[in-house]
C-alpha cells in the first residue's frame, strides 16, 4: 500500500505535458498538430489516468514515437487508432467506442432527459381529484361557517 | 495512517429550534446514527491516535505534492460540504418517517443545502486551482474519477437547491426533493468510497486503502439503502402539490433538474462504466475527457441557454413573450460578444465564439434580473438605488451565483480554446516565444528549502522588448521520499496567465540546457474567480433574514 502511494505520487509529479518536447516534434506543423490531437485521446497504459500527451513515462514516449511515425507516413487518425486498439485493446483510447457494449454509456444521459421530459408532461396534465366531503365534514364546515358569521 | 477526512466525517452538529417536535426527533435520531457510524468507522477502522509499535526514525514525510496551503484547506471544505449533505439526508429521513413534507421542512432543507453547496463549490475550486499550479501540466480539470467524485455531489446539491425552492414556495415536487436529499448524501459517500478504495485509477489518489474501502462501501450501502427504501415506501403517499402551466417558474426549475440529473448520470456512468464493463464482460475500456466533452457539455450548454429565462418567469403561469421582451438586451449583448469574438479573436473557432456568447448571455441575464427587480432605467435613479438596497439577500445570492457561472464559462472557454503552448530546451540566455511574449532564461540557481533541494530558474518575460515580469519556477527534489515536484512560475497579465514550468536539465550538447515549458492561458483567472463568486452568492443568500427562522417566531412569542 505504501509503495503504491509512493508510485502514485511520482506518477502525478511527472505529468508535465511531455508531448511538447522539441526533441520529439515533427517538422511539419500540420502533422504535429494531428499527432498532438491523437495523443490527447491515447491513454498512457502504465500511468494513473493520464494521456500520452501529458505523461513523461517511457511507455508514453514510445507510443508518441509510434504515433508520430505513422502520422508522418501519412496515415489517418482512424487508421492509427485502429492500429493502437489492435495492439493494446480498447483500453488504450480515452474515448469509448460507439459499440453495443458501450450503448448504455452513450445513450443513458439522453434517455434521462427524455424520461424527465415525459414525467414533466405527465405532471403538467395532472389534475387533483376533488374529493367529496363526508357528511361529518359537511356538518363540521357548516358549524365553522356559522361561528364565523356570528 | 492518519486520515483527517475520516475524523471529520464523524462530526455534524444540529440545532433545530422551530421544527415540529416529531420531525426534529426523527431527524436528530438519524443524524445521531450517522454520527455514531462514522465515529465508529474512525475509531475502529482508521484510528488516528493509534500508537505505532515501531516508530520510524525518519518517516517518508508527507507527499510533497500535498505540501501546499491550498491543498491543506481543500479537503476540509469538501468534507464540510459532505457533512452538510448528511444533515439534509437526516432531514429527509425525518420527513419520510413523519410522512409529511411541507414549507417548514423545505425551509430547513434549503439553508443546509446552500451551506453544503457553498463549501463544496469552494472545495472543488481550490482543488482545481491546486491541480493547475501544483501539478504543472497547465490544465485544471481532467474528468478524473477523484475529481468526478466531488463534482457529482455538487451537481445533485445544485439540483436540490432549485427543487427545494419549488417545494417551499409551491408545495410541489416534494417527492423529488426528498429523493435528491437522499441522493446528495449518497453521492458524497460514494465519492469518499471511490477516493479511498482505489477501485478506480486516478491521478489524485493519495490515501488508498482497500480494506477501509469495503467498510465505506458497506456504510454507503446500508445508509443509502435505508434512505431509498424508506423513500420508496413513503414517498407515494406524499401530495402532489400545486398545479402549474407548461410555461412557468415551476416548469423552468423542473427543466433545470432534468438537465442536472442527466449531467449527474453522465458523470456517474463515465466514472463507473469501466468497472461495470469489466465486471460484465471482462473487457477493459477507458472513459476519458473526450466522452465528457461529447455528453456533459451539450447538456450543460442547454441548461445555461435556458438559465436566464428561469428567474424572470412567474410562478404557476409565466408569460413567455414578456420574458423574451425583457431579455432582448441580453440576447443582443451575447450575440455581439459572439460575433466580435469571431471577427477579432479567431474566425475558425466557432465553438469558442459560441461559448463566449454563452458566458456573456449568463452575465447579462443575471444583470437583467436585478435591473427588472429594481425597475432600472424606468424609474428615477434614486428610486432604483433604494430598491437595490432593499432587495432581499436571497435575490442577491441568486444573481451572484448565476453571474459567477457566467464568469466561469468565459474563463473556461477562453482557456480551453485559445491556450498557447511552447517548449524548448534552453541554454542560459536562450529564449522562446509564446504569443506576443518572449521568455528568456537568465539563470538557474540551486536553492535549499526546508526539506527539499531545488533548481530555481529566473525567467524574464518581455513584450516588444519591454520587460513584463520575472518568474521563478522551480524543480524540487524532496530528499526524504526522493520525489521531484515542479513549482510553477505564474505571471499575471490582467485575467490571463503566462504559466512557466522548469523541466529537466539536459547535458547532451556543448553547454547545459534546461527544458522550459510556457503556456499562455487567456482569462484563466476567471475559471477560479467564477466559482468563488458563486460561493459568495451562496453565503450572501444564507445570511438572508428569511432563512433565520427563529427570528419571527421568537418575536411572536414575546408579543
Amino acid at each position: 500500500m505504501t509503495w503504491r502511494a509512493l508510485l502514485v505520487g511520482i506518477a502525478a509529479a511527472l505529468c508535465l505535458a511531455a508531448a511538447s518536447d522539441p526533441a520529439e516534434r515533427l517538422p511539419d506543423p500540420g502533422q504535429e498538430a494531428q499527432a498532438r490531437s491523437i495523443f490527447r485521446d491515447v491513454r498512457c497504459l502504465v500511468c494513473q489516468n493520464e494521456s500520452i500527451d501529458d505523461s513523461q513515462a517511457e511507455l508514453a514516449a514510445d507510443l508518441r514515437k509510434i504515433v508520430r511515425e505513422q502520422v508522418s507516413a501519412g496515415r489517418s487518425d482512424s487508421e492509427i487508432k485502429r492500429f493502437l486498439i489492435d495492439r493494446y485493446g480498447e483500453f488504450v483510447l480515452l474515448t469509448p467506442r460507439f459499440s453495443v457494449g458501450n450503448l448504455a454509456l452513450w445513450v443513458a444521459p439522453f434517455l434521462v432527459v427524455v424520461a424527465g421530459a415525459g414525467l414533466l408532461m405527465a405532471r403538467l396534465r395532472y389534475r387533483p381529484i376533488e374529493a367529496d366531503l363526508t357528511a361529518n365534514e359537511v356538518e363540521q364546515l357548516r358549524r365553522i361557517v356559522k361561528d364565523e358569521t356570528h | 495512517m492518519v486520515s483527517g477526512a475520516d475524523r471529520i466525517w464523524g462530526r455534524g452538529s444540529w440545532t433545530g429550534g422551530s421544527l415540529p417536535r416529531g420531525l426534529r426527533a426523527s431527524t436528530v435520531a438519524a443524524q445521531g446514527v450517522l454520527g455514531t457510524v462514522f465515529l465508529a468507522y474512525t475509531v475502529f477502522a482508521s484510528n488516528p491516535l493509534m500508537r505505532l509499535a515501531q516508530p520510524p526514525v525518519e518517516g517518508r514525510s508527507l507527499n510533497p505534492l500535498l505540501q501546499d496551503p491550498a491543498l491543506a484547506v481543500h479537503p476540509p471544505f469538501l468534507y464540510a460540504g459532505y457533512v452538510g449533505m448528511s444533515v439534509v439526508f437526516s432531514l429527509a429521513i425525518g420527513a419520510l418517517v413523519e410522512g409529511r413534507v411541507d414549507a417548514v421542512w423545505s425551509k430547513w432543507v434549503r439553508p443546509w443545502t446552500l451551506a453544503a453547496w457553498s463549501f463544496l463549490t469552494i472545495g472543488i475550486t481550490l482543488g482545481a486551482f491546486w491541480a493547475y499550479y501544483e501539478l504543472g501540466w497547465g490544465g485544471w480539470w481532467f474528468w478524473d474519477p477523484v475529481e468526478n467524485a466531488s463534482f457529482m455531489p455538487w451537481l445533485v446539491a445544485t439540483a436540490l437547491l432549485h427543487s427545494a425552492i419549488v417545494t417551499e414556495k409551491r408545495g410541489a415536487l416534494a417527492g423529488w426533493t426528498l429523493f435528491l436529499s437522499v441522493a446528495a448524501f449518497t453521492f458524497s459517500m460514494l465519492g469518499a468510497f471511490l477516493v479511498r478504495s482505489g477501485v478506480l485509477t486516478s491521478v489524485h489518489a493519495f490515501a488508498v486503502d482497500p480494506t477501509r474501502g469495503v467498510l465505506l462501501l458497506m456504510i454507503l450501502g446500508v445508509t443509502s439503502g435505508i434512505g431509498f427504501a424508506l423513500f420508496a415506501w413513503r414517498a407515494p403517499k406524499l401530495g402532489q402539490g400545486g398545479l402549474f402551466a407548461p410555461i412557468s417558474r415551476e416548469s423552468a426549475l423542473v427543466l433545470n433538474n432534468i438537465l442536472l440529473a442527466a449531467a449527474t448520470v453522465t458523470v456517474l456512468l463515465g466514472t463507473l462504466y469501466p468497472l461495470i464493463r469489466d465486471a460484465m464482460t471482462g473487457e477493459a475500456i477507458s472513459v476519458g475527457p473526450p466522452y465528457f466533452n461529447l455528453t456533459f457539455t451539450p447538456l450543460m450548454a442547454a441548461l445555461l441557454i435556458l438559465l436566464p429565462a428561469g428567474p424572470l418567469m412567474a410562478w404557476k403561469r409565466g408569460d413567455l413573450r414578456g420574458v423574451v421582451q425583457r431579455l432582448w438586451v441580453a440576447v443582443l449583448i451575447a450575440g455581439a460578444a459572439g460575433v466580435l469574438t469571431i471577427a477579432l479573436v479567431s474566425p475558425s473557432k466557432a465553438f469558442g465564439a459560441m461559448g463566449v456568447a454563452l458566458g456573456f448571455w449568463l452575465i447579462a441575464g443575471a444583470l437583467t434580473e436585478i435591473f427588472e427587480r429594481t425597475r432600472a432605467f424606468r424609474v428615477p435613479v434614486t428610486q432604483t438605488l433604494r430598491r437595490l438596497v432593499g432587495l432581499p439577500r436571497g435575490a442577491w445570492g441568486m444573481t451572484l451565483a448565476h453571474l459567477g457561472l457566467g464568469v466561469f464559462v468565459l474563463g473556461a472557454v477562453f482557456e480551453t480554446t485559445w491556450k498557447l503552448e511552447a517548449a524548448e530546451a534552453l541554454p542560459i540566455g536562450g529564449g522562446l516565444g509564446i504569443g506576443a511574449y518572449e521568455v528568456r532564461l537568465d539563470a538557474v540557481d540551486p536553492v535549499k528549502g526546508a526539506n527539499f533541494d531545488a533548481d530555481r530558474a529566473t525567467l524574464t518575460v518581455t513584450r516588444n522588448g519591454q520587460p513584463v515580469c520575472v518568474a521563478r519556477p522551480e524543480q524540487r527534489l524532496f530528499t526524504a521520499g526522493g520525489e521531484t515536484t515542479s513549482e510553477v512560475g505564474l505571471c499575471y497579465q490582467g485575467a490571463s496567465h503566462i504559466y512557466l514550468v522548469l523541466g529537466e536539465r539536459r547535458d547532451d550538447g556543448t553547454e547545459p540546457r534546461w527544458m522550459v515549458r510556457a503556456y499562455w492561458n487567456p482569462w484563466a483567472t476567471l475559471i477560479f474567480l467564477g466559482p468563488v463568486i458563486m460561493a459568495v452568492g451562496g453565503f450572501v443568500s444564507l445570511s438572508d433574514r428569511r432563512l433565520r427562522l427563529g427570528v419571527g417566531r421568537r418575536r411572536e412569542q414575546e408579543a
